[in-house]
């Protein structure tokens, strides 16, 4: 079972009330606010959560994995996730192996 | 942007939710993918990108002050990949704004 963006809309309806269009246009609202910010180089700060990032690479040489043949990889700027310690708390679950 | 900021972002960009029920969406939004997580199951949010856990092996390690060695257990981190549309977009603003 996989979460999507109909799942967090199923439950914006069922345990906030909001309509069924409403729950869908929020959520699609919510991804496009922080798509817009990292866009604009923001970073996204949701405490309890995590932190989206911004880092630039620079260009480092690459291959084609099929052909074997060097490309170059060009200079990019990337979004990263850095979970915050509730959340790495919750899903860390001891695996009682030692 | 902070938790309060994308809050008042999204209070201004609709207008049927009153601020103290965008929050509670918020929130909730938020709770759902933790939840997931917790429960070990992949978040998916197509264009924006898909949360997965990665599993990280025990190890010993050591106790930076003593260098002692220490069992370190197994356990998940999450992890977050950036879908299509997000790479595209914040690698095409960077290189803009780099210009």
């Amino acid at each position: 079972m996989t979460l999507t963006k109909a799942e967090l809309a199923d439950a914006l309806f069922e345990e906030l009330g909001l309509n069924k269009r409403e729950a869908k246009e929020f959520v699609d609202l919510f991804f496009e606010e922080m798509r817009t910010r990292l866009e604009a180089g923001e970073e996204v700060k949701l405490s309890g959560f995590g932190n989206f990032e911004l880092r630039t690479k620079n260009q480092r040489p690459g291959r084609n994995p099929k052909t074997g043949q060097e490309i170059p990889i060009s200079a990019r700027r990337v979004v990263t996730f850095r979970p915050g310690q509730k959340l790495r708390l919750r899903v860390s679950i001891d695996e009682s192996e030692g | 942007m902070t938790k309060s900021e994308l809050i008042e972002a999204l209070s201004l960009k609709q207008t049927h939710l009153m601020q103290k029920d965008v929050e509670l969406a918020v929130k909730l939004v938020l709770d759902q993918i933790s939840n997931a997580l917790a429960r070990q199951q992949r978040v998916e949010i197509r264009g924006f990108g898909s949360f997965a856990l990665h599993h990280r092996p025990s190890r010993v390690g050591r106790n930076p002050k003593t260098g002692e060695p220490v069992h370190i257990p197994a356990k998940h981190v999450p992890h977050f990949k950036p879908g299509k549309e997000m790479r595209e977009r914040v690698n095409e603003m960077g290189q803009a704004a780099q210009s």
